[in-house]
């Protein structure tokens, strides 16, 4: 096979692979609420809405103590 | 001290806000000066035949797109990033004074920044290389800026309290990034004074790349630096603001963050765009166009998203200026990320290529997106970091509709002339003779530069009215109360 042929095999696999990857990530961001420690991706807007300082974290920063 | 409650400190945000509205004006007018320099070429020697080097339209030309990418746009990406990171990631400035200290010296020395800047330009100390027209000495002094934003950045972010990173801090994040390769793959060049014992002035260089090399460098930079200065930034603003002040979430948070990664991966490959039929390898012209034409998915995924996320609430739009602002911003954002598509198409590109088009494009997308974003970020911040409402939403409104109007004029005058000019250069006898000099075109594209002009001049216009807004709103106007201050801004008559 010459070069060309493999970069053509090449291109093609490669964005192959990335079609896969970019519905595998479709479906884990659709999916992930289901799971146990799941949260549903859409709660996490509410991090611009609910802003305060005083405000209770969507998820808690454990590493940093409570001021 | 200790029975204070903890408050989120702006003080850096201010100082980003103030040199925002200072770089804008300033940018603008220079833009102002060279639309009329165009259409009436008298004004070139305005300030007389002795001062003509200082006022001419080449002298002056980088001085505008450094002073409004550089100076407005970036101070407006700081001020908003002093802002809205604090407030996502649930943390103070207040808590650290080390990051205080940052956030001071990284304005400080951005302030030098801009003064050498201006000062080197105006003195004709270019490298040519287009928004990358600073001497090495600058190019090390910006580095040192942006290292010192990037530490202030990850050191916020490093003491959040909120674990998850809203999808403004990653487009924040990226524009850091984005920025720093791209910038100082860009300007990696040699000291001629030092490399040649000697010779020259001592803050000359040369690009280390040369030739071809130089351009598609030179093109990735500058497509990206519209990708990373233009388009990344502001789209954080847009995520954080427009929920804010409408108190409608998000429309598809998957799909904000499936746009990011879109917009990342797409992006950098086409700024072969800038180089059709040059030459540049025939493959990675094709793989500009391509790329060009899919980049339309991703900016559409989050400018839909934005109007979206209006939905229900339209009466919002109608109500309030600032609202108003950012519908208008998305709507370009939407437009101009469809017509830059349409002009990287190869045989679109061989008529709009040099032409008034291209400039038409670049305002209807810094005009209509980027400015408009920026001024509705810093009127939604205004009454929380002033603790005074909004001076005026009747004059909002005003500025509003002469801003818009100018951007009217301004993007349709360039596209007829650009198209125009096109045609025009193309044109042709049957034996191949050209049909117009170069004169033909210039005498007929007159009128649509005095347009331009007529519009560029409404727009700022529009700037004095925002900067008079602001600053009545940061001195005299009426105080709020914070609980005024959850969603929609607070605005006096
Ligand atoms: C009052 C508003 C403005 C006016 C009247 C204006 C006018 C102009 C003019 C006359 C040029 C030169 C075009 C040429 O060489 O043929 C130009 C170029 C440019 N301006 Fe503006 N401008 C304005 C605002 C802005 C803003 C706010 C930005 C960005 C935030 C911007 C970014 C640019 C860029 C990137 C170019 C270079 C375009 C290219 O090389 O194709 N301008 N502007």
């Amino acid at each position: 096979m010459d070069i060309a042929t493999l970069q053509a095999y090449g291109y093609f696999f490669l964005t192959g692979f990335l079609v896969v990857v970019l519905y595998a990530y479709i479906y884990h961001l659709y999916t992930r609420r289901k799971s146990n420690a799941g949260i549903d991706y859409e709660e996490y807007s509410n991090i611009a809405l609910d802003d305060d300082i005083s405000a209770t974290p969507i998820e808690k920063n454990e590493k940093r103590e409570v001021q | 001290m200790e029975d204070r409650p903890l408050e989120y400190d702006y003080t850096i945000a201010k100082l980003f806000m103030y040199s925002t509205i200072v770089l804008g004006i300033v940018g603008m007018l220079v833009g102002v000066i060279l639309a009329w320099e165009m259409a009436f070429p008298a004004v070139n020697t305005m300030l007389g035949e002795g001062l003509a080097e200082y006022t001419n339209f080449s002298r002056l030309r980088p001085l505008h797109t450094d002073a409004v990418i550089f100076g407005f746009t970036l101070s407006g990406i700081w001020a908003t990033w002093y802002y809205v990171g604090q407030r996502v990631l649930k943390v103070s400035m207040a808590e650290s004074p080390f990051l205080m200290f940052l956030g001071k010296l990284h304005f400080t020395l951005y302030m030098v920044g801009v003064v050498l800047i201006v000062g080197s330009l105006l003195m004709g100390i270019t490298t040519s290389k287009e928004y990358a027209e600073f001497e090495w000495p600058i190019d090390i002094a910006i580095v040192i800026i942006w290292v010192i934003w990037g530490m202030g950045l990850f050191g916020l972010i490093g003491i959040r309290r909120e674990k998850s990173l809203y999808i403004s801090i990653w487009y924040y994040i990226a524009t850091f990034l984005g920025i720093a390769m791209l910038y100082i793959f860009n300007n990696l060049a040699i000291p001629t004074y030092f490399a040649s014992d000697g010779i020259g002035a001592w803050y000359h260089s040369v690009s280390m790349y040369s030739g071809t090399n130089d351009a598609i460098v030179q093109w990735w930079y500058g497509h990206n630096a519209v990708a990373f200065g233009f388009t990344v930034p502001i789209v954080a603003m847009i995520y954080y603001f427009l929920p804010k002040e409408s108190g409608q979430a998000v429309y598809s948070y998957k799909l904000s963050i499936l746009s990011f990664w879109g917009l990342m991966f797409v992006y950098i490959w086409a700024g072969g765009h800038h180089l059709l039929f040059s030459t540049v390898p025939d493959w990675m012209q094709t793989m500009g166009s391509v790329f060009s034409i899919v980049l339309i998915l991703p900016s559409w995924g989050s400018a839909i998203n934005m109007l979206l996320t209006m939905k229900g609430e339209w009466q919002q739009v109608a109500e309030s200026p600032l609202i108003k602002f950012m519908i208008l911003a998305s709507t370009f954002y939407l437009f101009s990320t469809l017509e830059g598509p349409i002009q990287a198409i190869k045989s679109v590109n061989a008529l709009a290529h040099f032409t008034d088009w291209i400039v038409g494009h670049v305002h209807d997308g810094v005009l209509g997106w980027v400015a408009f974003m920026i001024m509705a970020a810093l009127f939604h911040m205004a009454p929380r970091v002033f603790k005074r409402k909004i001076y005026s939403k009747s004059l909002m409104n005003t500025q509003f509709w002469i801003q818009t109007l100018g951007v009217i004029l301004y993007f349709t005058s360039m596209w007829i002339a650009g198209i125009t000019q096109g045609m025009m250069w193309r044109a042709h006898d049957e034996f191949g003779n050209l049909a117009y000099s170069f004169i033909d075109t210039v005498t007929v594209l007159h009128p649509y530069y005095t347009i331009r002009a007529v519009g560029g001049t409404l727009y700022l216009v529009g700037m004095f009215i925002f900067a008079y807004n602001m600053f009545k709103t940061m001195t005299s106007s009426e105080r709020v109360d914070e609980s005024e201050l959850q969603n929609a801004t607070p605005m006096g008559a």
